[in-house]
């Protein structure tokens, strides 16, 4: 038995809990410690603003317009004097279009220079040659660029047109800047699920390192998670992909669920929400997790009086979180220490039960749980909608490739080749 | 792997610890390595380090031994082999 317990290199925690390897510890195993919660989170997720010049048809946080009630620069610096306080090591940043806002870059550079570190997501639109030299040439900034396509007809139908090529020319700046290793973000879908040899040849092309996250029925997720999500056989298709590729390849721990097809995937296995992760979304509400943005995960806010701190350690609900869990349905499961029922998220806006299999159960028992759903009570809604109400405009904020001057919602439905 | 307790150690500049129930957080900003300290002598241990001549000292000055300093001794090693802890030279 081992003292320590580690990442692979590049702890990556955006969705779940961190990549580590979990064997015993001298208190118990590292998972049962994370799982009654920590003093301060691993990491966060800090989605900065609601407004994007995108409308990705499966965006978790329903993203398009800024809200009015978005944190001030000097709130959002007040927050990361309490991360840094806390010993929050980084953060996850995202959107929206986190770049977008005009005090972006200041916030970074406040962040990194109060030993925070930034992680932030992009749809690349803001990344020219300088900023790529910047980042570059800035300690504690990782970028991350979104791509959900690896050619540009899979990834436009879901981000809509011009998004592949303004995704690839950011990663050929990045990489002309010598930037070390920015990471190719991919959310797996049906469409995309087959290209995951063509991510990795796009990543290593770039010196950037892939990282593949679950599709969620979270924001306007839900609205193509039944279309979208990857089907059964794809969903071994990528377990097996996964485990071929070892811990080069970034998962942010969210293919947990499928460790009962047999072997664990690297990464701690465990739902991290509001025990080692949450999320701070524009306005300064704090959610369990990022795929959670409902009233019902909702903790507080920062602008509460006891500040973030306050919200981690005294909410009622993040306790709730910590307190042992039985297994529910699950819980006579032979997989059922691996999987631990699945995603909460995943379960909550599918409609199904909380205490039950997740809907991409690996033995099946989500599909058929699903099929048995009540078709008249729809499932839970997000509390917040910011999608624009009609498609993105050329203007101040869109990029100028005209990425989204069409509504991508159709362009997604109505597939190649037929024109409205 | 094997670990030379009778050297000098220090942390590296890099790596931030955050103490926890459980023994400690270790993150270096540097190679975005993110370590999970396994136990409090563990912590105090790697916290010692720089204020001895060796790494033996050190833990003799937490009060580490038997067996409780073989186990730190493997984690000191995987430290080391990951740069979160450096080798000083001899004072």
């Amino acid at each position: 038995m081992s003292a320590l317990a580690s990442t692979g290199g590049g702890a990556d925690a955006a969705g779940a809990a961190p990549a580590a390897a979990a064997d015993a510890a001298p208190g118990g195993r590292l998972v049962d410690q994370f799982e009654r919660g920590l003093d301060a989170p691993i990491c966060l997720t800090w989605e900065l603003t609601y407004a994007c010049n995108l409308a990705c048809v499966h965006c978790l946080s329903s993203s398009g317009r800024r809200d009015p009630r978005e944190l001030s620069t000097a709130e959002c610096k007040a927050v990361i004097d309490e991360l840094e306080r806390m010993q929050v090591f980084y953060v996850n940043v995202g959107g929206g279009e986190p770049t977008v806002r005009r005090d972006f870059w200041e916030l970074v550079d406040y962040a990194v220079a109060h030993r925070v570190g930034v992680k932030f997501s992009t749809n690349g639109s803001r990344i020219d040659d300088e900023r790529a030299r910047w980042i570059a040439a800035s300690d504690y900034v990782d970028v991350q660029i979104s791509l959900d396509g690896a050619t540009a007809e899979v990834n436009d139908r879901v981000r809509g047109p011009g998004s592949y090529a303004t995704a690839m020319r950011a990663l050929g700046r990045l990489a002309a800047a010598g930037a070390s290793a920015p990471k190719l973000s991919v959310v797996v879908t049906r469409e995309n699920v087959g290209q995951l040899d063509g991510f990795k040849a796009i990543a290593d092309a770039h010196g950037a390192q892939l990282r593949l996250t679950r599709l969620r029925p979270s924001g306007r997720g839900a609205d193509v998670w039944d279309e979208l999500h990857p089907t059964a056989a794809q969903q071994r298709q990528l377990y097996e992909w996964l485990l071929a590729h070892g811990e080069q390849v970034l998962t942010g721990d969210s293919f947990f669920h499928l460790a009962a097809y047999g072997r664990s995937l690297p990464g701690l296995n465990l739902c991290g929400a509001g025990r080692v992760v949450c999320l701070i979304d524009p306005v300064g509400d704090v959610y369990a997790c990022p795929f959670a943005i409902h009233d019902q995960f909702l903790a507080g806010n920062v602008r509460d009086r006891g500040g973030f701190a306050g919200v981690w350690r005294e909410s009622e609900l993040f306790a709730r979180l910590r307190a042992p869990q039985g297994g529910g349905a699950c819980g006579s499961c032979g997989f059922y220490d691996s999987c631990r029922g699945g995603c909460m998220a995943a379960k909550f806006f599918t409609g199904l039960p909380l205490d039950g299999p997740d809907p991409e159960c690996a033995l099946g028992h989500g599909e058929t749980l699903l099929a048995r759903r009540d078709r008249s009570t729809p499932p839970p809604r997000p509390s917040a909608d910011h999608s624009r109400r009609r498609p993105a405009r050329r203007g101040p904020a869109a990029p100028p490739e005209r990425a989204c001057d069409e509504d991508p919602i159709a362009a997604f439905l109505r597939r190649e080749g037929v024109r409205r | 792997m094997t670990f030379d307790l009778d050297r000098r150690w220090r942390l590296s500049e890099q790596v931030a610890l955050r103490p926890e129930p459980f023994g400690a957080l270790a993150y270096d900003f540097g190679t975005r390595r993110l370590s999970f300290l396994k136990s409090r002598a563990l912590l105090a241990l790697v916290e010692a380090l720089g204020a001895h001549p060796s790494a033996r000292e050190a833990a003799r000055a937490v009060g580490v031994a038997g067996g409780e300093l073989d186990r730190c001794r493997q984690a000191l090693a995987v430290l080391a082999a990951t740069g979160m802890i450096r080798a000083q030279a001899a004072p």
